[in-house]
């Protein structure tokens, strides 16, 4: 094996280990802050910023209730391929085969839901569903004028190291994404299909059937795609400099406070306005400026 | 270390009360009490909570649900009856259709008397349950290795695909566990 090879090996792996070990420790952490500053929006004192790891490890201990064999090794697949999602990002491969991955770990956890018989699970699987409808278009859109701006690659790490920042084309198309990231970090209005908090109709949607070791699994699991929907944030500022990185970081974790924000003050919306605006802003704010720079490019000819 | 005393869930039912006692279970998840601050969370669903609570009396109609929620609620589990009427049936014990106590029904372990008990003494109640549940995740392991040698030797030749969690329902037929409440009624 030449230095060469090693080095680029070396590139990837590096990052790999270092997301599959962190990744868990800083989602967990930001989920803390989380509720520390809900509680305090509320005029609460809260709970330890340490309190997420406590609810893990808590659930661990617990004795292992499954409703059916295949509950739990569809909840551990979607652990499994959030993680490879996450690799995928931090490793600087393709945008695109990052999306699919993510897809991938979103169905497995619909399908658990699923294979349980229950009504409440049932309904948060298809909730679940209509959710992933609504984001999907936005997170292509981001995908394709990332692909655009960023001369024509899907190349997570040529994105990163090069060009101006994407958001200064694409500033439509960032605020649609974050308006799904709503969605995705299931904040009011759109935490449909499971909520963080107790009081919904739905018992708890999504998670009803799931208890101890796999529901501790889909919440590592959520800390994994925390992170990385954050990284995918960061993608919009980073070129390569280093005052753009930390411009990057700031706004994620802005971005972080913003849903923490949005999720206190709003009660939780019918599905059909989750699906409505989400497409309606996909449309607006992102397919618009997606084809605004794509004429930039080809059209006027620059 | 058991992290399950820093992580309590509770879920709430209200059995035949004036409702007074679960208006101050409720009281305790406000800015006011705030018990978040102890990690307890209120889980509407039985599969997620580590501790039970109980308000109000038990009548003939309401022990096949209490059953349910217990059963539905994996190990280690705690159970506290608060305010008079959970605890002994209080001013409804000589009612036609009253039980009594919640302890009539699902083992209880702690008891927590008042009409209406205090939020600062439900309080302390769920903390005294901490202690109890510490006890008994000590103990769940040793408990399920003897329920799975039990059930290996019950599924003794046949195929034993052991995840019964409850023992009565290991019979030719599988069945889940939720299943098992509803026989009863």
């Amino acid at each position: 094996m030449t230095v060469m090879e090693f080095e680029s090996i070396l590139k990837i792996a590096v990052p790999v280990a270092a997301y599959i070990l962190f990744a868990p420790l800083l989602g967990g952490l930001l989920a803390g802050i989380d509720r520390k500053i809900t509680a305090r929006m509320q005029g609460r004192f809260g709970p330890p910023v340490l309190q997420p790891f406590y609810d893990v490890l808590k659930l661990l201990e617990k004795e292992a209730i499954t409703v059916n064999s295949s509950q739990d090794f569809f909840v551990g697949c979607s652990l499994l391929f959030m993680i490879v999602t996450g690799c995928l990002f931090f490793a600087g491969l393709s945008l695109l085969l990052f999306i699919f991955a993510l897809t991938t770990a979103s169905m497995f956890l619909v399908a658990a839901a699923y294979s349980s018989n229950s009504p409440y699970a049932q309904i948060g699987a298809e909730r679940e569903l209509l959710q992933m409808m609504a984001y999907e278009p936005m997170v292509l859109i981001a995908a394709i004028s990332l692909y655009i701006v960023k001369d024509m690659t899907f190349n997570i790490g040529d994105m990163v190291s090069s060009g101006v920042p994407a958001v200064i084309l694409l500033p439509g198309v960032f605020l649609g994404f974050l308006y799904i990231l709503t969605i995705k970090f299931r904040k009011s209005p759109f935490d449909l299909s499971m909520s963080h908090h107790a009081h919904q109709e739905l018992v708890k949607g999504l998670t009803t059937e799931f208890s101890g070791k796999t529901l501790a699994m889909l919440e590592v699991a959520h800390w994994y795609e925390n992170v990385f929907l954050l990284g995918f944030v960061f993608l919009f500022f980073a070129n390569g400099t280093l005052a753009m990185a930390v411009v990057g970081v700031v706004v994620c974790l802005l971005a972080y406070f913003l849903e923490v924000f949005i999720d206190n003050v709003n009660a939780r919306m019918k599905w059909q306005f989750a699906l409505n605006s989400a497409w309606i802003v996909a449309l607006t704010f992102g397919a618009a400026n997606m084809l605004i720079v794509y004429y930039r490019l080809f059209g006027g000819g620059v | 270390m058991s992290y399950v005393t820093k992580s309590p869930w509770v879920i709430h039912y209200d059995g035949s009360s004036c409702n007074g006692c679960d208006i101050e279970v409720l009281a305790c998840l406000t800015p006011m009490y705030d018990v978040e601050r102890f990690g307890i969370i209120n889980t509407g669903n039985p599969k997620h909570a580590d501790i039970f609570l109980v308000t109000g009396s038990v009548n003939e109609q309401n022990i096949p649900v209490i059953k349910q929620i217990y059963e539905q609620m994996p190990r280690p589990k705690v159970v506290v009856a608060i305010g008079i009427c959970a605890t002994s049936g209080g001013i409804f014990k000589e009612c036609y259709n009253i039980m009594g106590g919640v302890d009539t029904v699902i083992p209880v372990d702690v008891y927590v008397p008042g009409c209406a008990a205090r939020p600062e003494a439900i309080i302390d109640g769920v903390v005294k349950g901490l202690g109890v549940l510490a006890e008994k995740r000590a103990k769940l392991p040793a408990e399920i290795a003897e329920e799975k040698r039990q059930a290996s030797e019950d599924a003794f030749g046949a195929g034993a695909a052991a995840e019964t969690s409850a023992p009565e329902t290991s019979g030719p037929e599988t069945s889940g566990p939720e299943t098992s409440g509803k026989e009863e009624d």
